[in-house]
């Protein structure tokens, strides 16, 4: 089990694949991609439990999650790379013709590690139930985890999902919102407010927790929490504050890269504030 | 000679019902789920049956696909139950992407299809989604045309890995198929033997193809009867045999003529053997409330619809 040191340095070598991928092809989702890495890198290397000598599509007797806001893709496959589920180097071929890591996730090129396609918002919750009512039906003891963007749940299947499963009682579901507050067009609260999101969750019937996205310390200690919670009649959202573009000083805190590659010297300036510490692929 | 006998009257959705009910004593992996239409659906038998493998979405049909995907994950084969409008049009995106682009083994289940659904009227009435399913790639779509080729369709699909969209009815309609009807996905029925005109038939205009058959056969003009149970994968073997021997064709459906059935064997037909073609389906309109049989007859889908189709076709060719 890696320490939190470790993934804090895991979680840097992925920033740098996150810029360097979306540098290479002039597009991709970065802002995103930073914000949520703390998260996946703590998901991946600490809190699931996941059976990577034989991936399968079930996924039986092992923890699962699922991208619902599929544009933070480089995120997920850099994750996945340097995870072990495809080699580092295919990390080169992002967005490119003839690739398995297309714009946005899918299983359509058989890339290990994902299962279910995303993109169009709104639709990974009810995957994710799905996939932990298959759980409970096997009586398999995991836990599905699923991730979605704040603007995302504008979408209104995502709320037709929240009511089915705090009804249904899927308590083997541990959801996160990346509550950055920014959207293409804009923050969140201009766009279109989403208001008091523990109330909201709350009254859907789901147990609520906080943490801060970009605090490894913090990330690990509340998934780990969270883990202990499942199995008590509850689904589980967790409200991660993150910082759009974290990592990268002139990215953070904004919407303006939320879609945006950086050019040749943005990109210089963004890997001389992350730290090579993995070996770039 | 064409001679066909109605063993009785059923409605295509019991058919499924039926069909699910088997399912659930014989296959394990097989779920359900529905969107608060259970009894619309015949899906009773099989949640009294099979409490633990049914899952009531409520009307949350967005939400009732995603976890149908979600349920192949783990090993399930799940069925969905609602209405064909809200099976189709008002998940369209969801289908896509979770369903058919993810290559998720779902079974969508669609009842009260078409005009035959009757007094509700528009609202409810699809006849597009036919054509919205089979431009999926990766979607087979099926429409069986009574009791019991649904039932044995109902059956076949769960054997079969890979989306499927399944299309039956509401109203009673004649059962003329054997109860041990084989059935075969992507294997079009020959019905009957004949030379002057092909009619390919889908769903309820099967049974009234039969009866234009029998005036047109009256009059001395042969049919060769085809029913395309199966609309996408189309049997393009069977249709380009028998227009090869016809020279002239008239499709049948409850569905605009536009994406559907009639528009595929058009296709089919001007790529590999062309001849004249009429068609028999809705004029590009919505439907309104009314009896089955009231809009069956005002939208042109009756067998005299079809008999002169077939003769204008037929007097096509011999111009041609």
């Amino acid at each position: 089990m890696q320490s939190t040191e470790e993934l804090k340095k895991i979680a840097s070598q992925v920033r740098r694949d996150i810029v360097r991928m979306v540098h290479a092809v002039n597009s991709g989702h970065p802002g995103g991609s930073l914000g949520c890495t703390d998260y996946f890198v703590a998901l991946y290397f600490r809190v699931m439990n996941v059976n990577l000598s034989s991936w399968n599509m079930d996924g039986k007797g092992e923890d699962l999650f699922f991208l619902s806001n599929g544009h933070i893709s480089p995120v997920w496959y850099s994750v996945l790379s340097r995870k072990g589920y495809f080699p580092v180097s295919e990390l080169s071929t992002f967005r490119k013709i003839n690739t398995r890591l297309q714009g946005h996730p899918t299983t359509h090129e058989g890339l290990p590690g994902i299962r279910v396609a995303s993109g169009s918002l709104g639709q990974g919750l009810s995957v994710a139930i799905g996939a932990a009512l298959a759980k409970k039906l096997n009586n398999d003891k995991s836990t599905v985890f699923t991730l979605h963007g704040d603007g995302e749940i504008q979408e209104g299947q995502i709320w037709e999902a929240a009511m089915y499963a705090a009804h249904n009682k899927v308590d083997n579901l541990i959801s996160a919102i990346d509550v950055n507050g920014q959207q293409i067009d804009g923050p969140t609260s201009k766009v279109l407010s989403l208001g008091n999101l523990r109330a909201k969750w709350e009254a859907f019937g789901w147990l609520v927790l906080e943490m801060n996205g970009n605090d490894m310390d913090e990330v690990v200690k509340t998934l780990e929490h969270a883990k202990t919670l499942t199995g008590k009649g509850q689904p589980i959202m967790i409200l991660m504050k993150t910082e759009m573009g974290k990592g990268v000083d002139f990215m953070e805190g904004t919407h303006k890269w939320h879609g945006v590659a950086p050019n040749d010297a943005e990109l210089e300036k963004a890997l001389s504030q992350l730290e090579m510490t993995l070996g770039d692929y | 000679m064409l001679n066909f006998e109605i063993k009785s009257s059923n409605d295509t959705r019991s058919g499924f019902g039926d069909g699910l009910s088997e399912l659930g004593r014989t296959n394990p992996r097989v779920v359900a789920l529905c969107a608060d239409l259970v009894g619309s659906l015949k899906m009773d038998t099989f949640i009294k049956e099979n409490p633990d493998r049914f899952f009531q979405i409520g009307i949350a049909e967005a939400n009732m696909m995603g976890i149908a995907a979600g349920l192949t994950i783990g090993g399930y084969i799940p069925f969905t139950g609602t209405f064909a409008n809200f099976s189709t049009g008002r998940v369209y995106d969801q289908i896509r992407q979770s369903i058919a682009y993810s290559d998720k083994n779902v079974k969508i289940c669609a009842s009260h299809a078409g005009l035959t659904l009757g007094e509700d009227g528009a609202t409810h009435q699809i006849l597009e989604d036919v054509g919205m399913m089979a431009m999926l790639p990766n979607m087979t779509v099926i429409n069986p045309c009574d009791y019991n080729q649904t039932k044995a369709a109902t059956i076949a699909i769960a054997a079969h890995h890979g989306p499927v969209y399944l299309r039956f009815g509401r109203p009673k309609v004649p059962v003329f198929t054997a109860p041990d009807h084989k059935f075969e996905i992507g294997k079009a029925w020959h019905i009957h033997q004949g030379s002057d005109v092909t009619i390919i038939a889908t769903g309820h205009l099967v049974w009234k193809s039969i009866e234009a058959a029998l005036i047109l056969e009256s009059e001395g003009i042969t049919v060769d009867l085809i029913n395309i149970h199966t609309i996408k994968p189309l049997d393009v073997k069977a249709i380009v045999d028998s227009v090869a021997k016809t020279g002239a064709v008239v499709t049948a459906e409850e569905h605009q003529i536009t994406g559907g059935l009639g528009s595929m064997v058009a296709q089919v037909i001007a790529t590999h053997q062309p001849a004249p073609i009429e068609f028999v389906g809705v004029q590009d309109s919505f439907g309104e409330s009314g009896t089955p049989d009231q809009l069956m007859k005002k939208y042109g889908l009756e067998k005299e619809n079809i008999v002169a189709a077939a003769k204008k076709v037929v007097a096509r060719k011999v111009m041609a």
